[in-house]
């Protein structure tokens, strides 16, 4: 059995760690490596009677991941401190989010840079409070620059001079030129608070945003996180709440999201398990496509499908913008080359 | 990958793949004397690879990649493929391992009590520590010093040591022929020859030893000691850490307990044999 698919059997509870041979787990601690997944297995992991150099590993990844989320929410704090006395609201976005609020997700996961969102008006006092507060651009051309504020969902990106960490403020969930335009203002204007105090999506539109950003964003690549998100949020979300799956669906419809949330929904139960009520239970002869590419990895943890991956980076750009300007843009950026 | 082999050095095991033998082979040279622990999973990956496929045989260039890569990165000759291996190896631990404070140090021990040295390449404090390896100290470690968070003790990282330039010739004239590597000549780093740690210092190399001095040691010019405050050691040592801001508050602790108990000098001298004299003489000092 390839080492991808103990993965997401461990993950998926399908298959007991006892039963790894001390040959297998090289490849599952690579894979999990590779996407980031590494601490979150070690969280999934921690009651489970492993191999001893396979529990001090584990214990040192979820030790260091709990300094990262600590780091992360810090991030989040920074930017409370710098955006909240001008009374400019954000909503926490993705890993930072999971942590704040507490999901079950956020368990050793990666968090990378700070995601925000702003309601679309307050972008400009944003950025210059994000200035005068320690954040810098980093550096880029004028093209880049000029595509990140006319095209994209984000402003360019900007680091913090002196604890070194990338914060995007977005001002809505896909870039401006994708085929679907999300809600914005319901995003911001429905926000939940947690219990910290932070902004963060209800849980429909954060589950709508997790599927946005696997399925109808980017090219799958680090999938098998985003999708191990999706699956974790929509199941503790429909235990706390019966009518969740109901109430998705509307929201989904609502944002243009409805295809990318039933797959994330159908991809979330072919490789975690996931259980999902009748009407979500579907079958599209196309998801296969999505699963050789969410698995797509070799027991090094190399990426694999090279021509798969092509496909979905060129998918990625198709979704993103018109013909037109795909062509314009994918010129200019190879005669910068 | 088509071919591969797994070491341990020190509390690190790994695992390591390459698209060619060469480099494997050097590898099983230099760690042959290494416990062997098959049924034990890694913890960090090593490849060694081509690029593109055809580089494997046409003007063949060694890739360093793993569970870390380093996008820019640049390629090596497979002549230089041990330096590769060595390179990838580095690059992992520095940046994937979490369970002690990594250092960019050299050290060695003496009597269960340890001998840092850090500094930056050049400083001699590779050389220093092979030099001391071959007397009667215990080599922990040319590269990387890790320190336990929980006791404040260093663990050794006895990977094969490293020589560059002048001190290929040095080192070569005072030991067994059999436990060195090939001469790597003219790598991006100079003129390389690794040297195989002595036979007991490999078997002792879980045994972990209490920090009693820390020297930043410089080559070249006249003799200098001078004591250095806790403020400045810990500095420095934060630079010479790749994993002090990961560790958050147990970095912090580890490294604060390291420079209030540890004394501290900067030493200048001008050739090895003045560096070993000094370098006894404060030892002598700190553990009287």
């Amino acid at each position: 059995m390839s080492a991808v698919q103990t993965l997401i059997d461990l993950l998926a509870e399908r298959r007991d760690p006892a039963s790894l041979g001390p040959g297998d787990w090289d490849g599952v601690i690579g894979i999990a490596r590779a996407e980031a997944m590494l601490a979150t297995l070690a969280c999934h992991l921690e009651a489970t009677d492993l191999p001893p150099h396979v529990a001090a590993l584990f214990a040192d990844q979820r030790a260091a991941a709990k300094v990262a989320t600590a780091q992360a929410i810090w991030e989040a704090e920074m930017a409370r401190r710098s955006l909240d006395p001008a009374g400019v609201e954000f909503v926490l976005l993705k890993g930072t989010a999971y942590a704040a609020a507490e999901l079950s997700c956020a368990a050793g996961r990666q968090i990378g840079d700070l995601d925000i969102l702003v309601p679309w008006h307050d972008i400009g006092r944003a950025e210059n409070l994000a200035l005068l507060d320690g954040w810098e651009w980093v550096k880029q051309d004028a093209y880049d620059d000029a595509y990140y504020r006319d095209h994209m969902h984000e402003l360019p990106p900007l680091i913090h001079a002196s604890r070194d960490r990338m914060i995007d403020v977005h001002h809505t969930i896909l870039p401006r030129t994708h085929r679907v335009t999300p809600d914005a203002l319901a995003l911001v204007g429905d926000a939940i608070k947690t219990p910290g105090g932070f902004r963060v999506l209800n849980p429909a539109d954060m589950v709508c945003h997790c599927a946005a950003h696997l399925i109808a964003d980017g090219d799958l690549q680090g999938g098998l996180r985003n999708l191990w998100d999706f699956h974790c949020l929509t199941r503790d979300f429909s235990a706390a709440d019966p009518g969740f799956w109901t109430v998705l669906g509307r929201r989904a419809a609502m944002h243009g999201l409805g295809a990318a949330v039933h797959r994330a929904a159908r991809l979330a139960r072919d490789i975690y398990g996931a259980r999902l009520p009748a009407d979500w239970d579907r079958h599209d002869p196309t998801d296969i496509w999505f699963r050789r590419r969410l698995l797509a990895r070799d027991d090094w943890g190399r990426a694999t499908h090279f021509a798969l991956q092509q496909a979905f980076y060129i998918r990625s750009h198709w979704l993103r913008m018109p013909p037109v300007m795909l062509a314009r843009h994918l010129w200019t950026k190879w005669r910068k080359r | 990958m088509k071919h591969s082999t797994r070491i341990a050095v020190g509390p690190v095991q790994f695992r390591i793949g390459s698209d060619w033998a060469g480099p494997i082979a050097a590898l099983g040279h230099l760690y042959a004397g290494y416990p062997q622990d098959d049924t034990r999973s890694a913890d960090a990956t090593v490849r060694l690879f081509a690029a593109r496929p055809w580089r494997r045989w046409l003007r063949p260039s060694v890739h360093i990649g793993g569970d870390f890569v380093v996008p820019d990165a640049l390629p090596l000759p497979l002549s230089m493929g041990l330096l590769a291996a060595e390179m990838a190896m580095n690059l992992q631990v520095a940046l994937g391992w979490r369970r002690h404070m990594l250092l960019h140090a050299s050290a060695v021990a003496r009597d269960g009590r340890a001998l840092l040295m850090s500094g930056e390449s050049g400083s001699g404090k590779s050389t220093l520590a092979a030099l001391l390896g071959e007397r009667d100290w215990r080599l922990m470690g040319d590269e990387f010093t890790l320190i336990d968070p929980a006791s404040g003790d260093a663990l050794a990282f006895p990977r094969a040591i490293s020589l560059k330039n002048e001190a290929i010739a040095e080192v070569a004239a005072r030991v067994d022929p059999a436990r060195l590597g090939p001469l790597l000549a003219a790598t991006p780093k100079g003129d390389i020859r690794h040297l195989i740690p002595r036979a007991d210092a490999i078997a002792c190399m879980h045994k972990p030893a209490r920090p009693a001095l820390l020297l930043f040691p410089r080559f070249g010019g006249d003799v200098a000691v001078e004591r250095m405050g806790e403020g400045e050691a810990f500095v420095r040592l934060t630079e010479a850490s790749t994993n002090y801001v990961a560790l958050g508050e147990a970095g912090f602790a580890a490294l604060t307990r390291l420079v209030r108990e540890t004394p501290s000098f900067g030493i200048s001298y001008p050739d090895s044999a003045t560096g070993i004299a000094l370098v006894e003489q404060l030892w002598a000092e700190a553990v009287k």
